[in-house]
């Protein structure tokens, strides 16, 4: 290492804040070559690399940094394929804060910032975008033949994998896109739909084929895919897309979203490009987002970028309970959205034709740690307070979706509504697998890619022993 | 893509079209739905399945022009897409032996009507259909459900066919005749369904109304569909579209039915607009 150590990442810029609440473009611009390479130039090489520990699917990070250094940036990003098939989806959506970044060993000096790894990931699959993508041979060809149900980063990673692996894979996805959240969850401008479509397309060339509107459970099922499609093995990597709702008065008023809806419609539809798309959107005054999460945090922004005046995230724990990224959180505070911390909903008021008028509040305190840790909101007796609002957006969380479940009733579930399923993501039918939110309940793209990967390789063992059988 | 295999105007403003998708008329029973997609900048709207010929590999829709999307589709000619179908959505029919059923259909209602009385024929059951429309020009559908039904009464809100009157003063007549009616099906628009219920009700006869609600997604991802039936809120793509008429908050059905109106007003005329600029 030559000269002082740099202590602080690399910075990267952004779009100004009262500039890009005007629009839906990435807020991040990307490393330049330069920033790229300074950056690369902060990794010490450890041996062994702490990071790659973090790193759900275990990208050699040192590896590709490395190649970033030497300025072989078609080395730095094949690198990185080897393990993760979605590398500029994930450069910039993982937490890396709880991940590869947090493990890093100039993170631990005092002063000290960790390797901006997902930058770097970033610019390598930014730059391969740029420069053409080498489409990796498929060497062996199999007579797998293989169902993934569900076009999200689970599906997808499952899909790619089984491809390369040698089998006829075919993706069903019940809607029009493939992406799952990647298109219609995370907004525009944190992860652009034009890289989901080109890691979809790189994908394609591998020969997976995608059947789009297909919902598995009510045009076939997987009994069918099995025995009368021909399928060896399924795959099922449905989501956790069934939002919840507070089951408070009030709650079905014209007005109040879920966070998945407000999302969709704006995401997958391009409502905010109304009327040029047909999809329409209500398009706020002030507007109320309740829950502390990540899609909290995009439902904010997202309202504030439609035109809303005012958004408030209310939420009912304090600034350290919340489960939101610490980076979303600021870039949220600085486009100026307002957090009301230790508050409640307790109803919402519509006024003669059934529109949001009001919420009104409870204010809580907090109590004992509960069975997740974190302290337990309590609410202050005779603290209500009505808020004047017109749009509510509902964004505490997802639970599995039924359509396929209740058609698969031999598919056992565990107590919380989500497939049965072990660290393979074998379940209780043979030739079926699982994974992702479906399983695991709500969690990140990385960790449904890493179980992608594990089920194809499982599902690759299970049928090269089927044919032997 | 679904391509459209035949079309046709069968009242004023409400058309009649059949597309090909094989596995949707394999797969599909009386009772479900799909969501089109006419285009890349289309929004998703929900129709009801009208028919099916499983072996040709066509559905037919039957659908009123009331907005954007409808006007757009009335002008799609033979031979063209549809980007994207999807379905079948929502749960079928309960279809089994009732003894007599009667089928209400007010309106473009008249054609989800359609498959399920052919159903409950087959089944066995005694099917009487009230068929109603403002006017003798918008009634639909009289010729195929003459087809599946023991006994076809018509109403015209003027009077230029069958009764004057509504779909519920026929309904009423014949509870009161004294006939044992078991079950009341009444699809159509949401105060008709209301009103049917409303009758219904003071007859005790179990009545099953197909919610219309705005729909996204059809498969339970988004929850723009949430109807409240029995005090708790329901998913109509999901949990119905069929509910206990009895049961449901129709005055919340009809409030969110309006959430776009300004919304759909400007498409509607952005859209008329674009369609003269054409034409000059
Ligand atoms: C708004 C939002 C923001 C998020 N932000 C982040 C983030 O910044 N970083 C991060 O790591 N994670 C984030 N997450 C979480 C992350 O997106 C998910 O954990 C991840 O997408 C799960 O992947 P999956 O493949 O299991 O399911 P999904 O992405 O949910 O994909 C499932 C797919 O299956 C399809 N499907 C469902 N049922 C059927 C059926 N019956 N037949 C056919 N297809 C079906 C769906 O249409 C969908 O396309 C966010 C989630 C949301 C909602
Ligand atoms: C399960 C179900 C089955 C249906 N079957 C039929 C049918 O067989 N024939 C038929 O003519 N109509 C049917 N409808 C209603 C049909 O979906 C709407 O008329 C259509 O969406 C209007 O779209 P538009 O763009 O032409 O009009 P818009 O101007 O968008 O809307 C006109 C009215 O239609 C309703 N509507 C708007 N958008 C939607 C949406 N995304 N989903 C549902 N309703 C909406 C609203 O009440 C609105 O005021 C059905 C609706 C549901 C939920
Ligand atoms: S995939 Fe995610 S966790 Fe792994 S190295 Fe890349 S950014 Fe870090
Ligand atoms: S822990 Fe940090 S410094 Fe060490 S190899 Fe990994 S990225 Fe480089
Ligand atoms: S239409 Fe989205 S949940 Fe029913």
């Amino acid at each position: 290492m030559a000269g002082k150590l740099q202590l602080k990442k690399t910075p990267m810029k952004e779009q100004p804040p009262e500039e890009r609440i005007k629009n839906f473009n990435e807020v991040p611009y990307g490393y330049t070559v330069e920033e790229a390479i300074a950056e690369a130039n902060r990794c010490l090489q450890c041996s062994p690399p702490p990071c790659v520990k973090g790193c759900p699917v275990n990208v050699d990070i040192p590896g590709f940094i490395k190649l970033i250094k030497e300025k072989d940036f078609r080395g730095a990003i094949n690198r990185i394929k080897l393990t993760n098939n979605l590398p500029a989806v994930c450069g910039r959506v993982c937490p890396q804060e709880d991940q590869c970044e947090k493990a890093c060993t100039l993170g631990k000096i005092k002063g000290g910032e960790p390797v901006a790894i997902g930058r770097l990931e970033r610019f390598a699959a930014d730059w391969e975008a740029e420069h053409g993508v080498e489409t990796p041979e498929i060497i062996e060809k199999k007579d797998g033949k293989v169902a993934i149900v569900g076009a999200g980063p689970a599906g997808l990673t499952a899909a790619a994998d089984l491809a390369k692996m040698g089998h006829e894979v075919t993706v069903f996805e019940a809607f029009h896109k493939a992406g799952g959240v990647l298109v219609y969850g995370i907004p525009e401008f944190r992860l652009p739909k034009s890289i989901v479509e080109r890691e979809v397309e790189n994908i394609k060339k591998l020969g997976v084929k995608f059947e789009f509107n297909r919902v598995i459970g009510k045009i076939l099922t997987i009994d069918e895919l099995l025995n009368e499609e021909g399928f060896d093995a399924v795959y099922i990597a449905t989501g956790a897309g069934t939002p919840r709702f507070m089951n408070i008065p009030g709650e079905n008023l014209i007005g109040v979203y879920s966070a998945s809806e407000l999302l969709t419609r704006t995401n997958l539809m391009k409502a905010y490009k109304f009327p040029e798309y047909d999809t329409p959107i209500k398009v706020g005054n002030k507007v109320a987002v309740i829950g502390g999460g990540n899609v909290a945090m995009d439902a904010a922004r997202t309202s504030l970028r439609l035109g809303a005046r005012e958004v408030h995230v209310v939420y009912r724990r304090s600034r350290i309970e919340m489960p939101a990224r610490a980076e979303e959180i600021h870039h949220a505070e600085e486009e100026g959205i307002i957090f009301d911390f230790l508050t409640n909903p307790t109803r919402i008021i519509g006024d003669e034709n059934g529109r949001v008028k009001q919420m009104e509040c409870i204010k809580m305190r907090l109590g004992e740690p509960d069975s997740s840790g974190r302290r337990r909101p309590i609410p202050i007796e005779g603290s209500e307070f009505k808020m004047d609002v017109d749009i509510v957006v509902v964004a505490i969380g997802q639970s599995s979706n039924k359509v396929l479940l209740q058609a698969t009733p031999n598919l056992k579930l565990n107590k919380r509504g989500y497939i049965e399923a072990d660290e393979t993501g074998k379940t209780s039918i043979e030739g079926v697998y699982a994974g992702g939110d479906i399983v695991t309940g709500a969690a990140t793209v990385i960790l449904a890619m890493g179980a992608g990967k594990t089920a194809a390789k499982a599902i690759d063992e299970y049928i090269t022993n089927k044919k032997k059988r | 893509m679904a391509e459209i295999v035949s079309k046709e105007k069968i009242a004023e403003n409400i058309y009649s079209v059949q597309i090909f998708t094989p596995l949707i008329a394999k797969k599909c029973k009386p009772g479900q739905f799909v969501i089109i997609r006419l285009d890349e900048r289309g929004e998703r709207i929900p129709l009801t399945i009208a028919d099916f010929d499983r072996d040709k590999g066509n559905i037919r829709m039957v659908f009123q022009v009331v907005g954007k999307t409808t006007l757009q589709l009335s002008r799609y000619d033979v031979g063209e897409d549809i980007s994207d179908v999807t379905g079948p959505l929502g749960n079928p029919s309960e279809i089994s032996n009732y003894g007599t059923v009667v089928m209400v259909g007010g309106g473009v209602g008249a054609a989800p009507v359609y498959p399920i009385a052919r159903a409950l024929k087959e089944a066995g059951n005694e099917v009487i259909t009230i068929l109603g429309a403002r006017s003798k020009a918008l009634l639909i559908m009289e010729e195929e459900l003459t087809s599946v039904s023991d006994e076809l009464l018509i109403s015209t809100d003027d009077g230029t066919k069958g009764k004057k009157g509504f779909v519920t003063d026929v309904l009423k007549e014949l509870l009161d005749s004294g006939r044992r009616v078991a079950r009341v099906w009444a699809i159509g628009p949401a105060i008709m369904m209301r009103f049917v219920s409303e009758l219904t009700r003071k007859y005790n006869v179990p009545t099953i109304v197909s919610l219309n609600s705005i729909m996204v997604d059809g498969t339970g991802m988004c929850g723009a569909c949430r109807v409240e039936v029995g005090g708790e809120t329901k998913f109509t793509c999901v949990d119905g579209p069929e509910f206990d008429g009895h049961k449901v908050n129709f005055k919340l059905l009809m409030e969110r039915l309006a959430t776009y109106k300004e919304e759909e007003k400007r498409a509607l005329e952005n859209y008329r607009k674009s369609i003269e600029e054409e034409g000059e």
